[in-house]
């Protein structure tokens, strides 16, 4: 009797160990999917909980939910920038891996290109094809964050390289060079009241231009309707003390943040509050 | 075109089916019952076999195929690093000598988050889409996707580890990769920003290689130990969106791998390199329905099994042109 049961036996065992293995390996696929999909459906809250990390998008940026919603990442605004303002986002700055932004403090946009080269290369209209000049754009809004800082309002000038002989930015000045951009650091200043804020904003370049009769490129529709940033005698002052002061003419393009000579800068650039209006 | 949808099938996650006698002609069914019966065939594979282990496999595909992939990557770099500007932009969107190229998966994600159809996207959509429907949808991976190569090398020293018992492979299920699409696609649609973006190696790597490294780079690091020490190709085959798009666009290419019923051994050296192996179903004795049958959409037309098979039995196909020469 025992010997025929016992190979019955053995084989039901390992049948009955073969279907526990693919069990096993079942559960554990089974298990393994679970937590991806959690893994990944719960990605989609971080967005969520981490978009409002203000950073200047290039000019032309849609309101930022659109902005994030239809930036593709591919890169190409910051290949066509001449100054190179353009950064792709990386895993620690915030939520958006691969979307542009500007640091203004370390490389702002002067307008350089003037045609706005970054809306032409976008390829989804995360940057607004409906922007032409400058002046339409909207970055940000400058504003005096340190006035005790700013030299005009010390009644100070400044002489020498505005950002150190170390620092990488490029500015395009038209006198030296109307086509390439030139490094901060080889065009020294000597300024008897500091003005650097007003003397590069690049809205305020392309309204003395105009006003010259010679507007950007010949075109008269490159001229700004209004004024950025001016200088304004400080309230009860001796005249010698002036104040930068914002007009609605400022596009936010970091001009001023990035010359600003003493460090901190006295004046930043805020991310727009236009461009949380959905 | 049963036989096409029979392959999106496969492709969205089913298992091969075996194809009953009733769909075989009659030569077919005598050539599956002649090679199962022929002995003298059979010992003389064991021989044949014995002697191929000897010698390295060929690499003539793989060399051709690394050498586009590596081209087309470094013309992304060179336009931007040297300004020649042949092909501005990476891999989600690009520019190829002024025209407007943009990832089917990336351009879809962004219109899912974005809830409208933007045009310019459509034109470089068409674009790369006529592309790929022509050279062969998940041609896109193997020939062109940078996470492929590095998952590729990552892959060799998985199935080195798997030969020295120090690991081992652990399936999932292939259907998963069709739920990650929905997951993904509904998550773009819900939270109005396009997630599959951010964690995409595909993407990462090709703006790390235009742009320079980061930290996102450490996450395709993960993905890679992952594949080496507990699941073979697992990014490829059961997550990645991309592949599965691609997957579908090739669909009805013109360019197939194509097996010959007639001149096969039965070896099966070809499904141990293939990524995809559930597309070679069809060789495995007594499988194939025709003489000749055509590989199905899941194949990236990498070339691996073609250089391979000890009997040429698998070759690159050209759909028309072949019956115009």
């Amino acid at each position: 009797m025992k010997p025929d049961k016992a190979p019955g036996k053995a084989a039901t065992t390992a049948h009955d160990q073969r279907r526990r293995k693919a069990r096993r390996e079942f559960l554990r696929a089974a298990l393994a999917c679970g937590i991806g999909v959690a893994a990944i459906g719960a990605l989609g809250y971080v967005p969520v909980h981490n978009r409002w990390q203000p950073r200047l998008r290039p000019p032309g940026a849609q309101v930022e939910n659109d902005f994030l919603a239809s930036c593709i990442k591919c890169g190409q605004c910051v290949q066509v920038c001449p100054v190179e303002a353009i950064t792709l986002a990386d895993m620690l700055d915030g939520f958006g891996v691969g979307t542009p932004y500007i640091d203004a403090r370390a490389q702002a946009c002067d307008f350089s290109c003037d045609g706005l080269q970054c809306v032409l290369a976008c390829p989804t209209g995360a940057l607004t094809h409906e922007i032409n000049y400058p002046h339409q754009v909207s970055i940000g809004v400058a504003r005096l964050d340190r006035p005790d800082l700013c030299l005009a309002m010390q009644g100070k000038g400044f002489k020498g390289q505005a950002r150190g002989p170390d620092y990488q930015g490029m500015l395009r000045y038209d006198e030296i060079d109307r086509w390439n951009p030139i490094p901060v650091r080889d065009h020294p200043y000597d300024l008897e009241l500091c003005d650097l804020c007003v003397r590069q904003c690049p809205i305020e370049i392309r309204i003395k231009q105009c006003e010259s009769g010679n507007p950007p490129s010949g075109d008269q529709n490159q001229c700004p309707p209004q004024h950025a940033i001016t200088l304004e005698p400080v309230a009860g002052g001796d005249g010698v003390r002036m104040q930068p002061v914002i007009h609605d003419g400022c596009v936010g393009c970091g001009a001023c943040e990035m010359i600003c000579p003493v460090n901190p800068a006295a004046i930043v650039v805020d991310m727009g509050q236009k461009a949380f209006v959905a | 075109m049963n036989a096409t949808i029979e392959s999106l099938l496969v492709l969205f996650g089913k298992a091969p089916r075996r194809p009953g006698p009733d769909e075989m002609s009659q030569a077919v069914r005598d050539l599956h019952v002649f090679k199962k019966s022929d002995a003298v065939r059979i010992s003389n594979i064991k021989v044949e076999l014995k002697e191929l282990k000897k010698k390295p496999l060929p690499k003539r595909w793989r060399r051709r195929r690394w050498a586009v992939l590596i081209a087309v990557n470094l013309l992304f770099v060179l336009s931007y690093q040297f300004d020649i500007q042949l092909l501005e932009g990476s891999l989600t969107a690009s520019r190829f000598m002024g025209f407007h190229m943009a990832d089917l998966h990336s351009a879809l994600q962004v219109m899912l988050a974005y809830k409208h159809v933007l045009i310019n996207l459509l034109i470089g959509t068409v674009t790369v889409f006529l592309l790929w429907f022509l050279l062969g949808g998940r041609t896109f991976c193997s020939w062109v996707c940078p996470y492929h190569l590095v998952a590729e090398w990552a892959e060799s020293l998985h199935l080195y580890l798997v030969r020295r018992k120090l690991v081992r492979d652990h399936p999932f299920p292939r259907g998963l990769r069709s739920v990650f699409f929905i997951l993904f696609a509904l998550l773009a649609i819900v939270t109005g920003y396009t997630v599959f973006e951010t964690i995409s190696p595909t993407g990462i790597l090709s703006r790390a290689l235009v742009y320079g490294p980061g930290l996102a780079l450490v996450w395709v690091a993960a993905l890679l130990l992952f594949e080496i020490f507990y699941s073979r190709r697992a990014w490829c085959r059961y997550v990645c969106p991309i592949g599965l798009t691609y997957g579908v666009v090739g669909a009805l290419s013109p360019v197939k791998v194509s097996y010959n019923l007639e001149s096969c051994f039965h070896e099966g050296e070809c499904r141990k390199v293939c990524m995809v192996p559930h597309v070679l179903d069809t060789v495995i004795k007594g499988r194939a329905r025709d003489m000749r049958v055509e590989l199905g959409a899941d194949c990236t037309r990498c070339g691996r099994c073609v250089e391979t098979c000890p009997t040429q039995s698998l070759t690159f196909q050209l759909k028309g042109l072949q019956k115009l020469l």
